[in-house]
């Protein structure tokens, strides 16, 4: 089923930028593929990515079928405070999952 | 009699060529986004600002294998401040089926205006990527790709 990989520093120094790199396995399946019969594979594509520090959002994306297949993002922030990531994937037929990841800032 | 018979004939022809006339009006989409489509999807995120050419860094290799994924970073020269700061960052192609590729949006304390993802493209052809910024103003790159293997939007599975 759904499995997440997620790469964020376990510590940091107060202030510093640090690089959260996640994927989530999702066939991403574009809707514009038919089968030998001529049918059209319905969309099946993550739609939403977001991220939250300490419960605050702090990065959002909204993803189309041209994202590939598993969908690899990554992005920056400032460590300000020790604390807990928390990530949420969204997308057709109800897809839905989650991941967290700790650091600390010192 | 005769006349009669004629004007029902030719009723009967001209219902049924109207009806076959209606028959071949197929509803055709186009396969590929047009550089139409791909000027108002932009239209959509800019509205009716002006879009200046510069301060976005989108990196694409030039010479791309396998379009089904294809490694994408965009950064923003921009010092990510309260009062200065990249909101978002939206990418869009030429000649996908749709013209969007992602939306990313950036919170202030992100320390560096940069993302990176892995995108499918369907043929050579423009990537743009255009960051709003917090003062409201929008910036852009653009990209020419040539793609030997096209992400296989016409696959047969």
């Amino acid at each position: 089923m759904a499995s997440a990989l997620i790469n964020v520093p376990k510590k940091a120094k107060r202030g510093e930028t640090i690089e959260i790199k996640t994927l989530m396995s999702h066939i991403m399946e574009t809707g514009y593929r038919h089968t030998a019969e001529g049918e059209v594979v319905p969309r099946d594509i993550i739609t939403t990515f977001s991220c939250r520090y300490n419960g605050a959002e702090i990065f959002r994306a909204e993803l189309f079928p041209a994202i590939s297949a598993n969908p690899f993002i990554t992005f920056f922030t400032v460590a300000n405070e020790s604390g807990k990531f928390e990530f949420e994937w969204t997308g057709d037929r109800g897809f839905a999952a989650t991941a967290s990841a700790s650091i600390t800032v010192e | 009699m005769q006349d009669d018979s004629t004007r029902r004939q030719f009723l009967g022809l001209a219902g049924s060529a109207a009806v076959l006339g209606a028959v071949p009006i197929v509803t055709l989409r186009p396969a590929e986004a047009t550089p139409a489509m791909l000027a108002s999807a932009i239209r959509n995120v800019v509205g009716e600002a002006v879009v200046r050419t510069g301060r976005v860094k989108l990196e694409v290799p030039p010479l791309v294998e396998n379009g089904n994924t294809v490694p994408m970073t965009v950064s923003v020269q921009n010092p990510m401040t309260t009062e200065d700061h990249v909101k978002s960052i939206h990418v869009f192609n030429e000649k996908n089926p749709q013209p969007n590729i992602g939306n990313f949006y950036l919170s202030p304390q992100a320390g560096r205006a940069q993302i990176s993802t892995r995108i499918r493209l369907a043929d050579s052809q423009k990537i743009v990527a255009i960051a709003r910024l917090s003062d409201g103003s929008f910036w852009s790159a653009t990209v020419d790709v040539v793609v030997t293997l096209a992400a296989c939007t016409d696959e047969v599975i």
